[in-house]
């Protein structure tokens, strides 16, 4: 038992180790990359004070992923506030979904980067348009599965509402809402990760201050060791995002 | 005013489409139920009796034919009824009190939120649910979620009630339990309450029923005659099964619906194989 415990401990770090191998590896190849020592050594600062402020680009680790999740938060709020009523909508009514259903599976594989240019015709300023870039290519996991969600009531629960002879406003906050709801979580956490994905293309076109600006300045200053620091960040910040989902969309899920 | 029927329903047919094929459930079915009456629709599984049930309630439309309650054509499922499903039918993520609660804020929208609240734990205490008013369904055993969906119905006070195969998901134990509860409930509402209940057990009609409609198996299926039950309240299933005249009564019922499946006309048999055997799991 104890040993099994210890290898579900020691296997991940071996993968860890084996990755850092071929990171060295490819760093002793390629003159312009540095190794993971050399990224270490240079990213010391920014991690040791992750909160510091030296300049608008020049900050602690910390401070630039809380600007990124917090403009994060707000374009994903707002996909959801977009995406969560349309999900409804489409699942509650079949005409509405014939006639959207096409033109979502249209907009739903377009770029982030192919939004962001049109964000800033509409909006002029480069943060509202990155809000746009967000909330527009992350709703539509919140959109579909709500959709699904509604679909998926059973018959056996309009039924209930028929016989109870309950209000549509009734109808819809006891049964349809609470029937949705684990399918509704299931696209937040979807959503979210692509929230956190299209946070970097839009940081980056933008040059606004945040963990994407920070790695594509650092690329044009040609500090190289600061762009594999924000790459390991983003991707532990988006596991981190994703577990915690994750763990509300259990708890609705048993409850 | 005495002998006009309460609901009455005449002559009723309904076929399902499915695809490019149909499947004709009910023809030329009528019935009618006095004010206070049990009525029990007895038939074979698939006999089409739930339909009947569902198009008496307003769940569903009949393609012709009509049902009227107090002379009034049913659109929807009338004011002051109730139904009772064969699978609970219970909100998951509501408690049983809530539940009940649901059905009662409804019903009686007059009422305060602390009546309605004590309503309804009256009603789940009448089904002997008083300690568990607070679990949610996936917390409860089969025969208590049917009791919650009881206690739904009769905390409404309904003047109607439909119970669509209410016990038919429940082993025979809990079956049988609850079987003389429900029988407690009318003899203590003190107040008339119209009953039509859809069963495939004969025992279970004998003991609570005024009278018994066999189907006539189709498909599509059509009604009997009905038989009235002519034993005297209170029933207990103890007493019916050492009584003589219902064990002749029984006898009679089961013949009746026998000959009711032998009239079949033989190019349906093909169509419809379970229906003997279901049959016969309805004489044990």
């Amino acid at each position: 038992m104890i040993a099994k415990r210890l290898l579900h401990l020691v296997l991940p770090l071996i993968g860890v180790g084996l990755a850092l191998a071929g990171w060295w590896a490819a760093s002793t190849q390629v003159p312009d990359l540095p190794s993971p020592l050399r990224t270490w050594e240079e990213s010391r600062l920014y991690v040791m004070e992750p909160l510091a402020k030296r300049g608008e680009m020049d900050q602690g680790i910390g401070r630039l992923a809380f600007y990124s999740l917090v403009r994060v938060g707000q374009g994903f709020l707002l996909g959801a506030l977009l995406g969560t009523p349309l999900g409804f909508l489409l699942g509650l009514s079949p005409m509405l979904k014939r006639m959207f259903d096409p033109l979502i599976q249209v907009l739903r594989p377009i770029s982030p980067l192919a939004w962001l240019p049109l964000g800033l015709i509409l909006f002029q300023k480069s943060e509202p348009a990155a809000l746009f870039a967000i909330a527009v290519c992350s709703m539509w996991p919140t959109v579909l599965n709500t959709m699904a969600g509604v679909r998926a009531i059973p018959q056996d629960y309009w039924n209930v509402a028929k016989v109870l002879r309950l209000s549509k406003v009734t109808t819809f906050t006891k049964i349809i809402i609470p029937a949705t709801l684990p399918y509704m979580f299931t696209g937040y956490r979807l959503s979210l990760g692509i929230a956190w994905l299209v946070i970097v293309a839009s940081e980056m076109l933008t040059g606004t201050p945040g963990i994407g600006g920070f790695l594509w300045q650092e690329y044009n200053s040609l500090v190289y060791a600061h762009i594999l620091l924000a790459i390991v960040t983003i991707g532990m910040i988006g596991f981190v995002l994703d577990r915690l989902m994750g763990l509300v969309e259990t708890r609705l899920r048993t409850a | 005013m005495e002998n006009v029927p309460l609901i009455t329903v005449s002559d009723l047919s309904k076929t399902f489409q499915a695809g490019a094929s149909s499947r004709p459930v009910l023809r030329g079915v009528s019935l009618s139920v006095d004010r206070g009456e049990f009525v029990c629709i007895v038939g074979a599984m698939g006999s089409g009796k739930s339909t009947l049930l569902g198009i008496m309630a307003g769940l569903l439309r009949p393609d012709t034919g009509s049902v009227t309650i107090d002379g009034v054509a049913v659109e929807d499922i009338p004011k002051r009824a109730a139904f009772v499903f064969q699978n609970y039918s219970l909100l998951p993520w509501f408690t049983a009190l809530e539940n009940v609660r649901l059905a009662v804020a409804a019903a009686r929208p007059d009422l305060s939120s602390a009546e309605q609240r004590d309503r309804s734990t009256r009603a789940l205490e009448q089904v002997g649910l008083g300690n568990a008013i607070q679990r949610r369904p996936r917390q409860l055993s089969g025969g208590m979620r049917q009791r919650v969906a009881i206690a739904r119905a009769f905390a409404t006070e309904p003047d109607i009630l439909f119970l669509d195969e209410p016990f038919g998901a429940l082993d025979a134990l809990t079956r049988e339990t609850l079987q003389g509860e429900l029988a407690g409930l009318f003899s203590h509402s003190g107040r008339p309450v119209t009953t039509v209940m859809v069963t495939n057990n004969v025992e279970e009609a004998i003991l609570l029923a005024d009278r018994i409609v066999p189907v006539l198996s189709g498909p599509p299926a059509t009604l009997g005659t009905p038989i009235p039950v002519p034993l005297g309240r209170p029933r207990t299933v103890a007493t019916l099964a050492h009584d003589e005249d219902a064990s002749h009564f029984r006898a009679h019922v089961m013949a009746t619906l026998a000959a009711a499946t032998g009239r079949r006309k033989p190019h349906t048999t093909a169509n419809a194989p379970v229906r003997t055997g279901a049959l016969v799991e309805a004489q044990k």
